[in-house]
């Protein structure tokens, strides 16, 4: 039962919440609403969308850019998921 | 026609006897003859940026450029013992400049020979063709910009943000904010062409269709009252960015469609692109029209595609899109969104024009 932390939901949103702590310099709780409560930046943004996909080797493209999916940390946590699942069907 | 000669972008000088007359550190007195100084402000205006490579001790060397005028002309001196071969190279790697637009002028053919011999793509200049420096066609750019001419200022500009950045601790949303970054937005003017151009040329990283347009189409533009072109400048407390975004809009009833959107790289890192889509969303919705913006997906911009999108903008139908002229390229996506009051930035202030009323 040794899974790879980066394809569960607890690990990624580990991963997540970290970086995205980091970078605001405050805890980030996963339900958070990471633009209304002014922590994220639409340049922020962008930056997470090029994070995402270098960290978990996920494609983020078209309607999946919209900005709900980046609101909080919960919000990433599924996209990454589904994303994932999409690519590796038979699991890591 | 003999091909295209590839223009000079930093001339690298040697001091003793190449820029002035005289050796510093044995004749004490040095002459700054008026034919050099003319050529060092002549190629400044003209957008080529300067450099010192000089075996020389390092502050007495300065001060005497600063006594004589010119020191401010020079960006990234490099005087001291060290081979001139290494010197070169390190301003070209810092400026981001290709070894093959750099060049190198000194009087003493073994300097030239070091620099030749490591570094094969820097042309290399004997002082004695100084008087005709300015009259060879690498040292002559057809199009000289408004930005050209302070294209100097705004690379020491951009030196002194960098070590203010890395001496800044803290959000980086902070760090913007203590530029005191200004945006101007407003409609081109004739003067502006030029900068226009080049911006379109420039910017295939940021540009969302990857189209380019001569200034001769956009003249066109300026004339057409239904088309809005738009150029943006950028200023912080350390200089300025020069023209760094393009917008070209075309107004229907009910909806303005964007054809183009094009930002510099150089100012990415500020947000730049989301504030001039932020700011556009906004003046939509005032006038009460949908937004449809053209992209075209090409290799170097998905950045303005994660733009667009974060903005809101989405594949989603709207009758608004059968009113618009088919895209003039192929592969063009039309994205759409409807707009809703935009709060202005928090990390830059705004001056702007409006746009409503077609």
């Amino acid at each position: 039962m040794n899974q790879d932390p980066a394809t569960t939901a607890e690990g990624i949103a580990q991963a997540i919440t970290a970086f995205v702590s980091k970078r605001v310099g405050a805890d980030v709780p996963a339900d958070q609403d990471l633009f209304e409560s002014g922590l994220v930046s639409s340049l922020f943004a962008m930056e997470l969308v090029v994070h995402l996909e270098q960290a978990f080797s996920v494609q983020i493209l078209g309607d999946d850019l919209k900005r709900d999916n980046f609101r909080s940390v919960r919000a990433m946590t599924a996209l990454v998921l589904r994303l994932n699942g999409a690519g590796h069907a038979t699991g890591a | 026609m003999a091909e295209q000669t590839s223009i000079v972008k930093c001339l690298v000088w040697d001091l003793d006897n190449t820029l002035w007359q005289g050796t510093l550190l044995e004749d004490g007195d040095v002459r700054l003859p008026d034919s050099v100084r003319e050529l060092v402000t002549e190629l400044d205006s003209r957008g080529i940026l300067q450099s010192v490579a000089s075996k020389n001790d390092h502050d007495q060397a300065w001060k005497r450029l600063e006594a004589l005028g010119v020191a401010e002309y020079f960006v990234l001196p490099r005087i001291g013992w060290g081979p001139k071969s290494d010197s070169v190279r390190e301003i070209a790697d810092e400026l981001g400049f290709a070894l093959g637009t750099v060049a190198f002028v000194d009087d003493q053919p073994a300097e030239r020979a070091e620099v030749r011999f490591h570094l094969p793509e820097v042309r290399c200049y004997d002082a004695g063709r100084l008087p005709e420096l300015a009259a060879l066609p690498e040292f002559s750019p057809v199009t000289v910009t408004v930005d050209s001419r302070r294209r100097r200022q705004m690379y020491q500009a951009g030196f002194r943000r960098k070590s203010a950045e890395a001496e800044f601790q803290g959000p980086s949303d902070d760090f913007l904010r203590s530029l005191e970054l200004q945006m101007r937005i407003g409609r081109a003017t004739e003067d502006e062409l030029s900068r226009v151009e080049e911006l379109t040329l420039r910017t295939s990283q940021m540009n969302a269709t990857g189209v380019h347009y001569s200034s001769s189409d956009l003249r066109a533009l300026l004339a057409d009252p239904r088309h809005e072109v738009l150029v943006t400048t950028l200023t912080d407390r350390f200089g300025p960015h020069g023209a760094v975004g393009l917008q070209l809009l075309e107004k229907h009833a009910g909806v303005w469609n964007l054809k183009l959107l094009a930002t510099s790289c150089r100012v990415v890192s500020f947000g730049a692109g989301s504030v001039l889509l932020g700011w556009l969303v906004d003046q939509a919705a005032h006038a009460g029209v949908h937004l449809v913006a053209d992209f075209r997906r090409t290799e170097r911009n998905r950045m303005m595609e994660i733009a667009y999108r974060l903005a809101g903008f989405t594949d989603e139908p709207c009758d608004c899109r059968a009113g618009l002229p088919e895209p003039a390229q192929e592969d063009v996506q039309r994205l759409h969104l409807l707009p809703a009051p935009c709060a202005p930035p928090p990390t830059m202030k705004l001056h702007t024009v409006s746009l409503e009323g077609v």
